[in-house]
């Protein structure tokens, strides 16, 4: 039977994940009893009482035995389900105490994890194995909503207030994160990576951070590029988007909304990321984002040589 | 099959051909847009959903064509056929089309205006002026919403979330003043039937005498004067908001954006019985027609469209499970949708009981009937799935939700219309269409619709978010397969429309009572006069009564 479950459901990311795939099953057979149940007699009424000219019906306007008898059961097969749904969504509500907790903001279109020690990452996390965590979650602009196919975990994401979700995470791998609630143009890509690993290994990239930083600029460049969002706003072929592409931009004079004019240098592209309502470019909303605290010094690095690369 | 009335004059069975009927004894169009015969409203109402159900259709295949792909393109296309801003405003017109100019109007102001006076042995409704009214209110309402496509277009969903409705560009506030003028239109006709049901039912024709679709649509309408108001206030509120900066949703002027869900709920979640329930109306009158027998369970059947319009209004939590409502509001909504349940699995189950030992044949409305008996019944056992809090927190915002509801409104409300359509054609335009075609064409709309919408369970179970123009190549099998299937859906909806479009060409053809339906409407000629009736039909014996005249009757 394991594989129609996994023909249906992804992954069982945790143990909760096993919790709600039960009562999944549980009425995913009651209904296929049931669908087939009500189709074979139909189907059977159908071919057996097949019109005939003449044929004389018989007269049965009710049977009070059977109507209330498929009243009652359904009621107390429904009220089961709903008692085994109440058990499953109280442990989904209450997370432990001692749940490691990570602050997450959503925003048009990235998610933005903030770890207790302060340390700040966008749209890749990690996590060490079987230590529950709990995210605690609030929007800077619209609804989102942070969904976790493999550990069938959701909650929208709120502005003005905080939801939360947690899980015990129980199965090493990568762990897909999506947005659930309809959020505007770039909803569909607004999604993370929850990288759960040992303990060692998730320790290791605390310290370290990505191991694939010491490669060359460019490279971590271009990473970070799609890591941390930007392709959302900027192409890199010269196709306009939410913000301005960043082919042949190096070394040109650009316009801003102020009327001045500044030239695009490590200065500039450093300021436009880390704090871009500093100049508003002619032509584009101040919409962009600020990676302020949010980008490693060498991640920064690459993506300014990367920028420069595109000519 | 016994006499079900005594209409004076002549009997039921052999009619002259009719040469004096309501659509031709005046005629012009201006005889038509100030007519206040039910009869002419509804055909014409019949006309305003048809092209709403045509535009919200090719709308729906655009998103699927657009789906077919993880790159949005075909035939080696080198641009995406929607852009992603596109793609938002496209599906979000198609809800909102299919919901409040389709789907609310369709059975209740097209079907119900022409059947219910007949049925009632009415010779109009009890206020034919308002009811002309609310047909200009529709059509006013359906062109500003079209005007908003023009406009700027929407991209909020059909739902308006806030604060993403408050703050995206767009003509937002044009199709929240459409969808509010709507709301008239439907309230009127709500009140329209309630009147009409109270006041002008046939002597001898008690509250338990009333044909099912009656009861159906007297139920409906009921929900469509209390809940209706609900939205037209929030959509006002948003509208304020909008324009004038009042906080009242966006958490940044001091408002609540759940308190948005909560207001569009408690309206839209009735809603959905004002869809489904017209819906269920037809079923209770086709099954006993085509099973010459009587329905099974009348006051079971009565009853529980009651009660479904009551407990309506105390579940619309039961979308807002992962909002951030209380989780003991969750608890409380979950355990009164399990109840809601209960009433709508006794339906399905009195319609199968109808069948048996009946004198069963199988002509397109009846294939209608069996296939929404089907599909209304996969829509209701996966809304197990969703009541239970549990496996909701992981199915809800996802295919699994678009599923599900394509299986109640379209594989249920629609389908019943569509079979509601053929049933009463005849009775309607005074012509028969051709069996065969119609025949294939149910068919292919059963496949087809299989085919787009159960694929789309195993989607979002898997995990695949709505309102996603971007997917996971992994979803890839599943989108191709599902958007084959909007294409046999397709063609089966039009082949249907050919079908039924075709027969008016022919001349009168249709007999008084082509399938021995024993509700009044059968007891005068096709198409009916102006009035209805020769003279003020008496109800004689109980609806769906099939036994042979002279036998004891009552139930
Ligand atoms: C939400 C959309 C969005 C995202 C995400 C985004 N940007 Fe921007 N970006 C813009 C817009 C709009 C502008 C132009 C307006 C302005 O100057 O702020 C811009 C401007 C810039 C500029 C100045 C370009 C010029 O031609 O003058 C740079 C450099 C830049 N962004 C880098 C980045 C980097 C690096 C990232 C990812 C870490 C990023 N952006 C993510 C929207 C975005
Ligand atoms: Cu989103
Ligand atoms: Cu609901």
């Amino acid at each position: 039977m394991e594989w129609i479950r996994s023909l249906m459901l992804p992954l069982q990311g945790s143990e909760f994940a096993k919790e709600v795939d039960s009562l999944y099953m549980f009425i995913f057979w009651l209904s296929v009893v049931l669908f087939i149940g009500i189709t074979i007699a139909t189907l059977y009424f159908a071919w057996a009482f097949r019109f005939k000219p003449g044929r004389r019906t018989e007269h049965i306007a009710h049977n009070a035995t059977l109507e209330l008898a498929w009243t009652i059961i359904p009621l107390f097969i429904v009220i089961g389900i709903f008692f085994w749904g109440v058990n499953g969504y109280t442990k989904y509500a209450v997370a432990p105490g001692d749940a490691f907790q990570v602050q997450v903001v959503g925003k048009k279109w990235l998610w933005q994890f903030e770890y207790p020690d302060g340390s700040r990452y966008v749209n890749e996390i990690h996590l060490p194995v079987g230590k529950p965590v709990q995210f605690i979650m609030t929007s800077e602009d619209v609804l989102h909503d942070f969904f976790i196919p493999t550990m069938r975990v959701k909650h929208d994401v709120v502005p003005g207030r905080y939801t939360s979700v947690w899980f015990t995470p129980a199965v090493a791998g990568n762990h897909h994160v999506a947005c659930a609630e309809y959020c505007g143009k770039g909803h569909s890509d607004m999604a993370a990576k929850i990288v759960v690993e040992s303990q060692a290994a998730y320790e290791l990239w605390v310290k370290e951070g990505p191991a694939d930083l010491n490669r060359p600029p460019v490279e971590v460049g271009r990473d970070q590029y799609e890591a941390k969002g930007c392709n959302t706003c900027h192409s890199i072929d010269g196709t306009r988007g939410q913000g301005p592409s960043w082919k042949g931009i190096w070394g040109q004079k650009h316009k801003m909304k102020d009327g001045s004019e500044i030239l695009v240098d490590e200065n500039y592209v450093r300021e436009s990321i880390l704090n871009p309502q500093a100049h508003i470019l002619e032509g584009y909303e101040a919409i962009m984002p600020a990676f302020q605290g949010l980008l490693r010094e060498k991640e920064l690095a690459g993506l300014i040589a990367y920028i420069k690369s595109l000519q | 099959m016994g006499h079900v009335v005594s209409a004076p004059g002549k009997t039921a069975a052999e009619s002259p051909r009719p040469q004096k009927n309501y659509l031709n004894e005046q005629s012009g169009l201006w005889s038509w847009l100030t007519t206040v015969d039910h009869k002419r409203i509804g055909i014409m109402y019949l006309i305003g959903i048809a092209i709403a159900f045509l535009l919200g259709g090719l709308m729906a295949l655009l998103v699927r064509l657009t789906l077919l792909t993880p790159d949005h393109k075909i035939f080696g296309s080198s641009t995406p056929i929607l852009s992603a801003e596109a793609y938002n405003q496209v599906f979000t017109l198609h809800g909102a089309i299919m919901v409040f100019l389709f789907i609310i109007p369709s059975v209740p102001a097209a079907l119900g205006n022409f059947v219910l006076p007949l049925m009632l042995g009415a010779k109009d409704v009890a206020f034919p002026r308002l009811n002309l009214v609310s047909w200009y209110i529709y059509v006013i309402g359906a062109i500003m919403a079209v005007a908003s496509i023009l406009l700027g277009g929407i991209d909020t969903g059909w739902t308006f979330y806030t604060p993403y409705s408050t703050t995206t560009g767009g003509a937002v506030t044009l199709m929240t003043m459409a969808a509010f003028v709507l709301g008239f239109s439907s309230i009127f006709t709500g009140i329209n039937f309630i009147a009409t049901v109270h006041k002008l039912r046939a002597p001898g024709m008690g509250w338990f005498q009333m044909p099912l679709f009656v009861w159906g649509i007297y139920s409906t309408a009921i929900i469509q004067v209390l809940a209706t108001p609900v939205l037209g206030i929030t959509l006002v509120l948003l509208a304020l908001e909008r324009v004038f900066n009042v906080g009242i949703f966006d958490a940044r002027l001091g408002g609540d954006p759940v308190l948005f869900q909560h207001f569009f709920w408690f309206y839209s979640h009735p809603a959905v019985y004002i869809m489904i329930l017209p819906g269920m109306a037809i079923i209770s009158e086709l099954m006993p027609t085509f099973s010459r027998k009587t329905i099974f369970g009348y006051r079971a059947i009565a009853f529980s469209s009651i009660a479904i319009a009551l407990i309506s209004f105390i579940v619309w939590g039961h979308h807002m499970f992962v909002s951030g409502q209380s989780q003991m509001a969750s608890v409380i909504f979950s355990f009164l949708t399990f109840l809601v349940a209960i009433p709508s699995g006794i339906k399905v189950l009195n319609w199968v009981a109808t069948m048996y030992k009946g004198n069963v044949s199988l002509e397109a409305p009846m294939l209608y009937a069996i296939s929404f008996l089907l599909l209304f019944s996969i829509g209701g056992l996966t809304g197990l799935f969703l009541g239970a809090l549990s496996t909701d927190v992981h199915l809800t915002d996802t295919y699994f939700i678009v599923a599900h509801f394509h299986y109640v409104m379209m594989g249920g409300t629609v389908i019943a219309f569509i079979g509601g359509l053929h049933y009463w054609w005849p009775k309607m335009t005074g012509r028969m269409y051709n069996e065969f075609w119609a025949k294939v064409a149910c068919a292919l709309t059963f496949i087809g619709f299989n085919m787009t919408f159960l694929t789309q369970f195993f989607l979002g179970s898997q995990g695949m978010p709505r309102r996603y123009y971007n997917y996971l190549d992994q979803f890839q099998p599943l989108h191709a397969f599902s958007t084959f299937g909007s294409w046999v859906l397709g063609l089966g909806l039009f082949i249907t429309a050919g079908c039924l479009l075709a027969s008016l060409r022919k001349p009168y053809d249709a007999p008084d009572n082509p399938w021995g339906g024993t509700t009044l409407e059968w007891a005068t000629q096709s198409p009916p006069i102006t009035h209805n009736f020769e003279g003020q039909p008496v109800l004689e014996r109980e609806p769906y009564d099939y036994r042979p005249v002279g036998a004891k009757v009552g139930h």
